[in-house]
């Protein structure tokens, strides 16, 4: 510990009387723990009872599905914003007016560090980070979710997008 | 010489230029969209504007200075456009005063108003002049509160470009590309003020054999490339500076790849060869069979009558062999065109070390599919090099019309030959089968493969170092930019991309496909080996630079050396070159 430059030595404080007596100390342990019986209970009974995140959580990224399409228009801000290199996107010609799409949009969910910076970076509100907080899986291949996985109803996100409206 | 001041420091500058060239010469960037070093001027986008004053002079002609004797400036009273001022001497240019810099966020703002926001879904970006200039000469903001001009998206203007007239700025390098390069006047402006548009001439399709340098020329993503459409965003591939192989003219490209496949040609500017330009054939046609699913994936060897993988260490062993075997009259040896200086001047080795004297190669000359702008009637990028290197010896062996004719008759029992496609050739195709054992080195599976006994995979001119001579004999060099079994990206000096440099092994995006395919120089140099030669060659470079001692025509190049335009070859193709043994 430094103070004026000096190096300050510090003692360990030396046990006073009752506490070398170690039975008053044992009857302060159990009192705590008596009083800790009667308070109300923090424990949750997590696969039964689940835990549903405010809106500013990020949990994994999702796409946002609109009118039964992507919003995402492939532009690959988000594989290139990613810093664990997570997002892959390969874009393709759609006969849609936004003329662009990802054919295919593949997130590898091991990679991921849930930072946000791909919600942050799209242009058109495409990626964003969802409620969702529970990923296991049992190879490296599951890991990487399709557009199968990661395509959510705009409906089924609307806390998170209205969040984003209101702070960003 | 003129002496023009620019930004404060004084330059002399040949009197013929304009301010932009002048500037250009000397490092100073003016931003500029319409101008082109290659194309007239036109002087319709305003970016290059600058602020350009004259020493004041007196009646007799002389200068008038002030009480510190310094020369007195008149500055013009309106900005100048640099792309068609000429330079004059005693001029001052100023380039970054408040004044230019207004009018420069001035004609940004002006460019936007009915440019549109797209970027994320435009092609462009990343290469976009437009979007590059809204970050270093725009103040981020618009003032303009109205609807966008809408006009016609997806234009397919030829069959290769496709026009968004949206984003087109009007800058009409294009439009002058086609008049004065291609000279196919094919595109023209229709309207008038911000409802111009871009289109063909009433009948007319952009088709002629450039139309897609106009792609490159396109300073916003106006015109596209149908070819490489969404397929990848600029900032994801990796580009390696190499040469086209279409024709013997050997135009200076940039390969573009993700995951280890080509996925464009682009040109790149070689003042020697092909200024800034290549034609759409090289562009589309020289790169789609080195990703193609017919390529030969590793050696073989034809087992009771089908092509059966073998190990390099059999193969080689098997070529020595059967190359004892045979009487030294009865093989034949076929170089390529299409191989670069250093696999034929190394199979050339080969064949002396098995004293194999017919040694020939195919030629690809189609008389009247040539032009006097880029285009060749040679389709093959090395002939002046295999020429060069001794693969082609008269007077010593039989040449190709000698062997074809020795094949028929039967006193040519053996062939070797280099990746060649040479069944294209029909009088070849018809002997081909009568041969007692053909040796091919392929990359492709092809008809020529089916006759073939023994086949080495070879790399392709995507996949390894080497020199090109093109018809004018100007050595080029090719790199890598496609990975095989035997190197890495990383480990080998290929240019990588930021997926390529921090992707791991387990990555799809990285591993791409990598087959088991090798430089000539090294399959020859291994076969030697199996045939008892002390030489061997661990590199390209180690080839090219025993070439430099041994051959009167690449004296004083190195692979340094070459790193730029090129060398021209030192002699003009002497007949007959000894190769030392």
């Amino acid at each position: 510990m430094k103070s004026n430059g000096q190096l300050k030595i510090t003692h360990k404080k030396d046990l006073s009387f009752f506490e070398k007596l170690y039975i008053t100390e044992i009857f302060k342990g159990i009192k705590l723990t008596l009083t800790q019986v009667f308070r109300p209970k923090f424990t949750r009974q997590y696969p039964e009872e689940r835990w549903n995140p405010p809106a500013s959580f990020r949990g994994r990224p999702v796409l946002v599905e609109q009118d039964g399409v992507e919003r995402c228009v492939a532009c690959g801000l988000c594989a290139r914003v990613c810093p664990a290199l997570a997002i892959e996107v390969q874009a393709s010609e759609t006969e849609y007016w936004k003329e662009r799409y990802p054919v295919k949009f593949e997130i590898n969910m091991l990679r991921c560090i849930f930072c946000g910076f791909c919600e942050e970076v799209c242009p058109e509100e495409a990626i964003v980070m969802s409620k969702e907080y529970e990923l296991t899986f049992y190879s490296q291949e599951e890991a990487i979710f399709g557009k199968d996985k990661l395509l959510v109803p705009a409906e089924k996100l609307k806390d998170r997008l209205e969040f984003l409206r209101k702070y960003r | 010489m003129a002496v023009i001041t620019i930004d404060g420091i004084q330059y002399d500058v040949d009197p013929k230029l304009t301010i932009i060239q002048a500037a250009k010469l000397q490092g100073i960037k003016i931003p500029h969209f319409c101008w082109h070093p290659k194309l007239s001027v036109a002087g319709n986008c305003r970016m290059c504007l600058v602020d350009v004053g004259n020493p004041r002079r007196n009646r007799d002609g002389t200068l008038v200075q002030d009480d510190k004797g310094n020369n007195v400036i008149d500055f013009m009273p309106k900005l100048a456009i640099a792309c068609s001022t000429p330079v004059g001497d005693g001029m001052v240019v100023n380039t970054k005063t408040p004044k230019v810099v207004n009018a420069q966020e001035a004609v940004m703002e002006f460019l936007l108003i009915n440019h549109p926001l797209d970027c994320p879904i435009c092609d462009e970006a990343g290469e976009c002049k437009l979007q590059d200039y809204a970050y270093k000469y725009s103040v981020g903001q618009s003032r303009f509160e109205f609807d966008k001009v809408r006009k016609p998206k997806r234009v397919e203007l030829g069959p290769r470009v496709m026009l968004d007239t949206e984003r087109c700025i009007m800058c009409s390098r294009c439009v002058r590309f086609c008049n004065e390069i291609a000279k196919k006047p094919q595109l023209t402006f229709t309207q008038r003020g911000d409802h111009v548009e871009l289109t063909t001439f009433p009948g007319v399709q952009l088709d002629n054999p450039y139309s897609m340098n106009t792609i490159d020329l396109c300073p916003v993503g106006a015109l596209t490339n149908k070819d490489f459409r969404f397929k990848a965003r600029v900032w994801e591939m990796s580009a390696t500076e190499t040469i086209c192989v279409g024709c013997a003219r050997g135009c200076n490209t940039k390969m573009w790849v993700r995951n280890n496949e080509i996925l464009r040609l682009t040109p790149r500017h070689n003042p020697e060869v092909n200024d800034y330009w290549m034609c759409d054939k090289g562009r589309l046609e020289t790169f789609k069979w080195v990703n193609s699913d017919k390529r030969i994936k590793a050696p073989m060897i034809r087992k009771e009558g089908r092509l059966m993988q073998v190990g390099w260490d059999e193969v080689a062993a098997k070529v020595a062999s059967e190359l004892r075997h045979y009487k030294k009259s009865e093989i034949a040896a076929l170089g390529s065109a299409f191989a670069t200086n250093e696999e034929n001047y190394a199979f050339v080795k080969l064949m002396k070390h098995a004293g194999v004297t017919n040694i020939d190669f195919m030629r690809h000359i189609y008389q009247g599919d040539e032009d006097d702008i880029l285009i060749r009637a040679d389709k093959a990028p090395n002939s002046a090099g295999a020429k060069a290197v001794g693969v082609h010896q008269e007077g010593t062996g039989l040449g190709f019309e000698g062997i074809l004719k020795g094949i028929t008759e039967g006193t040519i029992k053996a062939l070797y030959s280099l990746d060649e496609h040479i069944a294209y050739e029909p009088r070849m195709a018809a002997v081909l089968p009568k041969l007692d054992l053909f040796i091919l080195h392929a990359s492709v599976e092809n008809e020529t493969t089916t006759y073939a006994d023994i086949v080495l995979s070879t790399a392709t001119y995507a996949e390894k170092n080497g020199t090109f001579t093109n018809f004018q004999g100007q050595v080029q060099r090719i790199r890598p930019a496609v990975a095989v079994l035997e190197n890495e990206r990383a480990l080998n000096g290929f240019s990588m991309s930021r997926l390529d440099k921090f992707g791991s092994h387990n990555d799809r995006w990285t591993k791409g496909l990598k087959r088991d395919a090798r430089a000539i120089w090294r399959t020859s140099s291994r076969i030697a080996g199996a045939l008892g030669a002390k030489w061997k060659y661990t590199s390209s470079e180690e080839v090219f630079n025993e070439m430099t001692t041994t051959l009167e025509a690449f004296k004083g190049m190195s692979y340094l050396k070459l790193s730029g335009y090129g060398m021209k070859l030192k002699t003009t193709i002497t007949k007959s070159i000894s190769v030392p043994v």
